[in-house]
């Protein structure tokens, strides 16, 4: 079985700052650690390789320093890596870091399912998943919880949703999305850490994917973030008067008002 | 303090304290008040090769020394000396092996304890040989078939738990500890049963028994070495050992440092936190000074086993005596500091003071081992006299 990652690096602290000129993440100084989500989509490919065999490829955009998430996991089982590194990808919003994703996808050839994290903690959006899928073509379920058989070709899954899980069946190749209750991710072992430390790291940039530049990065961006800021906290305090059953009839007329009851 | 560890050293300790601050710390009270063996603990060290660590590359390990093996012990006795002893005791049961087994006899059994697949343990004490080590009873008689072992061992670390015991018996009664041989017992062997789990003071997660032999066949192929030099394996395997229980040391008083002063930064009375009051800082920095040492102390010692040293039975017995000595004070000084926190089961230290004991009496009492420091001393005299 082919299973590919896809993961982010991403911020190791809560306490980020954000640059007020250009509106993106001061990065310097701060730890980068793998997007936690995703270590959910890396602990359930390397599951399901170890139980169906084949081999899990990991894929991460970012700058050439990435290639430390890659490290960490293929000491974690990930058997091959690639870095989607190019100078022309910077400043990509989500759908043209699915288009590139995409592209390398392809590149890497056939696969029969692709995992990601439900959302990264620093974007929060949760679209590149449904858009790697809408671009390959292949069907897409979020939020799984728990892979319930996979076949050569057939995938069923237990997905959340508000109240309760769906079933869900798939033809593959697929795309899912993981939550977090789906495993608990391990620990490396010491002969993965070492191997990760010596493994080839494959880099591949606009010339490799054979992609336009304008399809990619900043250029490639229908969207972008102009302002990033702080929402103003407005509260109103009104105290209400009168006797138990006076005021009780005051807060129910309120709440109506308020359409809150 | 900068020790210049390698790079696969400085690997070893970080995976380690990783596993024990993650998986150890939110379950070590439970396994404390339980006194429930930490199989799922063990489970997590044996997938992250933690096992593989002290045994050589050939048999499935990571070829590590005296040194890798006291950064793991250290860094897991810095949450719970309890696991800590239960993951070295399963080194301490496969060393003889290591160093006396034929090829055949390491490739049966050290790629399980390499795996985490299987634990060790290694059987000397008895009820009559404690520091009286040599005056053990337990016989290993030459019959057809193998050898015959009846006999009890007590206070055995991974007793019922371990799988791959080296037992230490008699094959020749009449030559007394010369007559001693080191012989390989696998679990399930007929005739060798276990007493109950023992209750103990502290580091009660691990599991201590007696080892029962009535009538325990084993086969002839599981002797390690020749037969009647059991008694100078053990001894020279301890001299091998002992800077893991004094890493254990360093661990376990480094963990209650890192406690009483965090108690002590949060804690105010007289509207100052304790930390900033001289008496109190003064107790802190002892306490930092005797882990530092111990530490130094233990590292030399491990790598002076590390180096292929002859006798290295003074090294490792100081490091063993004077870590153990300063676990006891420091973990008692962290109780002193939280006070009446520090009293009760809510909190770390009550338990690391109560693990801390064990350590000046294993492995060789602090007296015994103090005697054989001394017996160098005067030796070293003589020859230069």
């Amino acid at each position: 079985m082919n299973i590919v990652v896809c993961l982010k690096q991403v911020p190791g602290s809560t306490s980020v700052k954000i640059d007020p000129r250009t509106n993106t993440l001061i990065r310097q100084g701060i730890e980068n650690i793998i997007n936690p989500f995703d270590t959910y989509a890396l602990e359930e490919g390397v599951r399901l390789k170890e139980k169906h065999g084949g081999k899990v490829t990991v894929i991460t955009m970012g700058p050439p320093q990435a290639d430390v998430a890659l490290r960490e996991a293929i000491s974690l089982g990930a058997d091959e890596a690639v870095l989607l590194s190019d100078r022309a990808f910077a400043g990509a919003d989500t759908w043209a870091t699915a288009y590139t994703l995409s592209r390398a996808v392809a590149r890497l050839g056939k696969y029969d399912i692709l995992i990601c994290g439900r959302q990264t903690i620093d974007g929060d959006t949760g679209q590149v998943g449904p858009e790697l899928a809408e671009m390959l073509g292949v069907p897409f379920v979020a939020y799984v919880s728990r892979i319930e058989e996979i076949k050569e070709n057939y995938l069923r899954v237990r997905r959340m949703v508000e109240e309760g899980h769906e079933v869900i069946e798939a033809t593959l190749p697929a795309v899912i999305t993981v939550a977090k209750e789906i495993n608990v991710p391990r620990l490396p072992s010491l002969r993965g850490i070492m191997k990760s430390k010596s493994a080839a790291i494959t880099t591949w940039g606009i010339k490799e994917l054979g992609v336009d530049q304008n399809m990619v990065g900043l250029a490639g961006s229908s969207t972008q973030v102009i302002k990033v800021f702080f929402p103003q906290r407005v509260c109103q305090a009104e105290i209400l008067t009168g006797d138990l059953a006076a005021q009780v009839d005051k807060l129910i007329d309120k709440l109506k008002g308020a359409r809150l009851i | 303090m900068d020790y210049f560890l390698t790079e696969q050293q400085k690997t070893i300790r970080g995976l380690s304290r990783r596993i024990a601050e993650e998986r150890i710390l939110p379950v070590r009270a439970e396994l404390d008040e339980k006194e429930e063996f930490p199989w799922g603990i063990v489970k997590e060290l044996a997938s992250a090769d933690m096992f593989r660590v002290f045994i050589p590359e050939a048999y499935d390990g990571l070829g590590g020394g005296c040194l890798e093996l006291c950064l793991v012990v250290e860094e897991l006795s810095r949450i719970c000396s309890g696991v800590a002893v239960t993951y070295a005791a399963s080194a301490l049961g496969c060393m003889t092996l290591m160093e006396y087994g034929t090829e055949e006899q390491k490739r049966k059994f050290l790629p399980d304890i390499a795996s985490g697949r299987k634990l060790g343990a290694f059987a000397i004490t008895e009820p009559t040989a404690g520091s009286d080590a040599s005056n053990i009873k337990t016989t290993a008689e030459k019959v057809e078939g193998g050898y015959l072992l009846n006999g009890t061992k007590q206070f055995i670390t991974n007793g019922g738990e371990a799988a791959i015991y080296t037992v230490i018996a008699l094959t020749d009664k009449t030559r007394g500890a010369r007559g001693a041989s080191a012989i390989i017992v696998e679990k399930d062997t007929p005739g060798f049963t276990f007493g109950k789990k023992e209750r103990k003071m502290g580091i009660r997660t691990s599991a201590t028994r007696e080892l029962v032999f009535h009538n325990c066949l084993v086969p002839e192929t599981n002797l390690l070495g020749k037969p009647g030099l059991g008694f100078i394996q053990a001894m020279r395997l301890f001299d091998r050992s002992r800077p893991g229980i004094g890493a254990q040391a360093v661990g376990l008083a480094q963990g209650a440092l890192e406690a009483a002063t965090d108690y002590a930064q949060e804690r105010v009375q007289f509207d100052q936190p304790l930390i900033t009051m001289p008496v109190v800082q003064h107790m802190l920095a002892d306490m930092a000074i005797q882990v530092e040492a111990s530490r130094a102390l233990v590292y030399a010692a491990a790598r002076y086993v590390d180096s292929g040293a002859r006798n290295v039975t003074e090294a490792s017995a100081m490091a063993k005596v004077f870590a153990s000595d300063a676990a006891m004070k420091v973990t008692v000084d962290a109780v002193q500091i939280c006070g009446g926190s520090g009293y009760m089961r809510d909190y770390p230290v009550e338990k690391m003071m109560r693990d801390a004991k064990i350590l000046q009496i294993y492995e060789g009492t602090n007296q015994i081992l103090r005697n054989a420091i001394a017996v160098n001393l005067r030796k070293r005299r003589a020859r230069t006299a």
